[in-house]
C-alpha cells in the first residue's frame, strides 16, 4: 500500500470530536434529570457523546492509507477568508454605533477587496454602488428602521 | 368535486394581482440565481427571508417558492449554454445540453428543458393537490412518539439518498441538532451553550446558519480559483424543436414526471437525485444509448422535467407534516414561522386560502417561467457577463443587513462569519452542509417530542416501538440507515451519481 492518509477525514473527524466534547462537557454543568424527566443537559450530553464517536470513526478512517487521489485539503484563499470574516464582524459590531450607511460602505469595501481581481479604485466604486443599492432596497423600499448615521458620529439623524 | 373547489380557491388567491406580482418577482429572481453559477436558491432564499417579514404570509411564501422552482429553470440555461451548472440539479443537463449547443442546437435544447419542465410542473402541482390533504389528515393523529420517529426517519432517509460519506453526513446531522439546542431550554428555561451572551437566549438563527454555510462558504470556494470566467455565448437561434425532437421528447418527459414526482417527496432526495435518476433511466431505455453524451435531446428533456416535478412535490412533506425534505424546504419552514404560522397538518384546515393559494401559485409560476424564459433568453444570457467579483460583495452585504434586520441582533451577524468559515472547512473536508441545516431545523422538534413522549409514557422508552405508526416509521428509518451503510447499495448510489459525469 503506497497511499496517503486522508487529511480531510482526519481534520473533519477532529472538528466533530471537538464540538462533541465541547457540547457534552458543557451539558454536564446543566441538570441532567432522568430519562423520564429529562433535564436540559440530558439530550445534548447524549448527542455530544454520539458526535465524539462519529468523529473518532471518521478520523480513524482517515488514517487508513488509500490510493485515492482524494483526501487533500487544497489551497485556501486566505486573503478572501480574512477580509470577509473581518467585514462581516465589522458590520455586526458597528451597525448600531456608526449607523447603516458607514457600516455598509466599509463592509462592502472590505468584501470587494477579497478578490484579487479588484483594485482599490474598483473596490471603492463597488462599495459606493452597493451602499446606494442597499439604501434603496432596505431603507426606501423595505422601510427598515435603522439610523442611517449612528450615535458614534458627531452628526446623527 | 372537493379537489376542484380547492383548486378554484387556490387560483382565486394566486391570481390576485398582488400575489401574481410576488410570484413574478420570485420566479424572476429564481431564474436569475439559477442562471448565475455561484449563487444557489438556498443562499438566496436565506438572504431574502428577513425581507419577507413585512409581506403578507401568502405573498411571502409564493415569492420564496417561486425562487426555488424558478432556479430549476434558470440552472438549465447556464448548463446548456456554457456547460456550467448554474444550479446543482442542472449538472446532468449540461452533459447532453451543452453538446447540443455545440452543434448549434442550443435553441431546441432550451425549449426542450422549458417545455418539459412546464409539463412536469403542471402535473406535479396536481399530484401535490391530490396527495397533500389525506396525508395531512393522517398526520393530525400523530402524537409526540410518532413525530419523534417521523423526524428520525426524515433525518436518516436524507443520508440514504444524499451523496458522499454516510458517516460524515450522520456527524453533520448530529452537529446540526446540537447547534439547534443553543438557547433557552423549552421546558425549564435554562439557557444552554450561550456562555453568558443574553442575545443568544433565543438560539442561533437559521438564517445565519444557512447564509453562512451555503452563501459565505460557497463564495470562499469560488475565490479559491479566480480564473476569468470567459463567457462566449453565441446568439441562440431556432428556438423551436423539430417535429422529430418533439416526438423523441414525449416518453422521457412522461417518465421523468412520474419519477421526479415520486422522488421529490423523499427526504434529502429531491430535485438533484431526480435529475440523475431520470438520466440513467433514459440512457438505459433508449434505442440509441450511444447518442447520450453527444447531444441526445432525451438527456435534456428527461432530467429537466424530473427536477422540476421533484421541486414541486418536495413541498408535500413540508405542507402536510411540517417536515422539510431538504435545505430549501427547511428555509420555507423558517418563512412560515416568521409569519407566525406553524407548518404542519393544521395549515390546510386553518389557512386553506394560503395552502391552496401556494399550490396554485406554482402552476401560475410555471406559466410565467415559460413566458419569461423562452422569449427573454437573450437577457438571461447577458446576465452571465456580470463579473463574479462584483456579485459576491453584494451577496455578503445583503446577507449582513438582512440578517441584522431580523431582530436587530448583532450576534446573528457574527454567526454568519462563524458558520461561513466552519462550513467552508467542512465542505473542503468532504462534508455536505445540507444535513447540518436539516439537523439544525429539526433538532428542537426532535428533542421536544422525545421528552414529551417519554413524559406521557412515564419514562417507558418502548413507546416508540409499541405504538404501531411510530414503530412503522422507526422500521423505515432503520431500513434507510441500513441502505445507506450497505456496501453493495452504496456502490450503486455512487454509480447513479457519478457514472454519467
Amino acid at each position: 500500500m503506497n497511499g496517503k492518509r486522508a487529511v480531510t477525514d482526519i481534520l473533519a473527524g477532529l472538528i466533530f470530536v471537538a464540538f462533541g466534547v465541547a457540547f457534552a462537557s458543557t451539558s454536564l454543568t446543566y441538570e441532567l434529570g432522568t430519562p423520564l424527566r429529562m433535564g436540559p443537559g440530558y439530550f445534548p450530553l447524549a448527542l455530544g457523546g454520539i458526535l465524539v464517536l462519529l468523529g473518532l470513526g471518521i478520523a480513524g478512517k482517515g488514517f487508513i492509507p488509500s490510493s485515492g487521489a482524494e483526501g487533500r485539503f487544497g489551497s485556501v484563499p486566505w486573503r478572501a477568508l480574512i477580509l470577509i470574516v473581518v467585514a462581516v464582524l465589522f458590520f455586526g459590531l458597528t451597525v448600531r454605533g456608526l449607523g447603516l450607511v458607514p457600516a455598509t460602505a466599509v463592509t462592502a469595501l472590505l468584501t470587494a477587496l477579497a478578490s484579487y481581481r479588484t483594485g482599490i479604485l474598483a473596490a471603492l466604486a463597488i462599495a459606493a454602488g452597493l451602499t446606494m443599492l442597499c439604501m434603496l432596497i432596505f431603507v426606501l423600499a423595505l422601510q427598515l428602521r435603522l439610523p442611517l448615521f449612528g450615535p458614534w458620529l458627531p452628526f446623527s439623524f | 368535486m372537493e379537489l376542484l373547489d380547492n383548486l378554484a380557491l387556490g387560483l382565486g388567491t394566486a391570481l390576485q394581482p398582488q400575489n401574481v406580482l410576488y410570484c413574478l418577482i420570485g420566479v424572476v429572481l429564481g431564474t436569475a440565481v439559477g442562471v448565475l453559477p455561484g449563487i444557489g436558491p438556498t443562499a438566496t432564499i436565506a438572504m431574502l427571508l428577513p425581507i419577507t417579514f413585512s409581506l403578507e404570509p401568502v405573498a411571502a411564501l409564493i415569492m420564496l417558492a417561486g425562487i426555488y422552482y424558478g432556479a430549476q429553470y434558470g440552472g438549465s440555461t447556464t448548463a446548456i449554454l456554457i456547460n456550467l451548472p448554474g444550479e446543482s440539479s442542472a449538472a446532468v443537463t449540461a452533459i447532453d445540453g451543452h453538446e447540443m449547443a455545440l452543434k448549434g442546437r442550443a435553441g431546441p435544447a432550451l425549449a426542450a428543458a422549458a417545455l418539459g419542465s412546464f409539463f412536469a410542473g403542471t402535473v406535479a402541482t396536481v399530484v401535490l393537490a391530490v396527495f397533500a390533504p389525506p396525508l395531512a389528515r393522517a398526520a393530525l393523529r400523530f402524537g409526540p412518539a410518532e413525530y419523534f420517529s417521523l423526524v428520525v426517519l426524515g433525518l436518516l432517509a436524507s443520508i440514504a439518498l444524499a451523496r458522499g460519506s454516510t458517516l460524515k453526513a450522520l456527524a453533520m446531522i448530529v452537529l446540526g441538532v446540537l447547534l439547534g439546542t443553543v438557547g433557552q431550554d423549552i421546558y425549564t428555561g435554562t439557557p444552554r451553550f450561550v456562555f453568558g451572551v443574553r442575545e443568544l437566549y433565543g438560539g442561533l438563527n437559521f438564517v445565519s446558519v444557512a447564509v453562512g454555510m451555503f452563501g459565505v462558504a460557497e463564495i470562499l470556494r469560488n475565490l479559491e480559483d479566480e480564473r476569468a470566467r470567459t463567457v462566449v455565448v453565441e446568439k441562440v437561434k431556432n428556438l423551436w424543436p423539430t417535429r422529430e425532437d418533439l416526438r423523441r421528447m414525449v416518453a422521457p418527459v412522461l417518465r421523468a414526471t412520474g419519477l421526479g414526482s415520486a422522488l421529490g417527496v423523499l427526504p434529502g432526495g429531491g430535485h438533484v437525485l431526480a435529475a440523475f435518476a431520470s438520466y440513467s433511466v433514459e440512457k438505459r431505455l433508449s434505442k440509441r444509448p450511444e447518442e447520450f453524451g453527444h447531444g441526445a435531446i432525451e438527456g435534456v428533456a428527461g432530467p429537466e422535467s424530473a427536477n422540476n416535478a421533484a421541486a414541486q412535490t418536495s413541498f408535500i412533506p413540508l405542507l402536510t407534516l411540517g417536515l422539510p425534505a431538504h435545505p430549501v424546504m427547511a428555509l420555507m419552514i423558517g418563512a412560515f414561522i416568521i409569519q407566525g404560522i406553524t407548518p404542519g397538518p393544521n395549515v390546510i384546515t386553518e389557512q386553506p386560502a394560503l395552502f391552496w393559494g401556494l399550490i396554485a401559485s406554482m402552476w401560475v409560476g410555471n406559466v410565467l417561467l415559460v413566458m419569461l424564459n423562452l422569449p427573454l433568453i437573450g437577457l438571461w444570457v447577458r446576465m452571465l457577463t456580470i463579473p463574479y467579483h462584483i456579485l459576491f460583495p453584494a451577496i455578503i452585504v445583503f446577507a449582513a443587513i438582512g440578517t441584522f434586520s431580523l431582530g436587530f441582533n448583532p450576534w446573528h451577524v457574527y454567526a454568519i462569519a462563524f458558520f461561513g468559515v466552519l462550513g467552508y472547512v467542512l465542505i473542503k473536508c468532504g462534508c455536505e452542509p445540507a444535513p447540518l441545516l436539516l439537523g439544525f431545523v429539526l433538532g428542537p422538534l426532535l428533542e421536544e417530542n422525545l421528552r414529551r413522549a417519554l413524559i406521557i409514557s412515564r419514562g417507558d422508552p418502548t413507546v416508540f416501538v409499541t405504538r404501531p405508526i411510530s414503530a412503522a416509521l422507526m422500521t423505515l428509518a432503520i431500513g434507510a440507515l441500513i441502505l445507506a451503510v450497505l456496501p453493495a447499495i452504496r456502490r450503486r448510489r455512487e454509480v447513479v451519481f457519478q457514472e454519467e459525469l
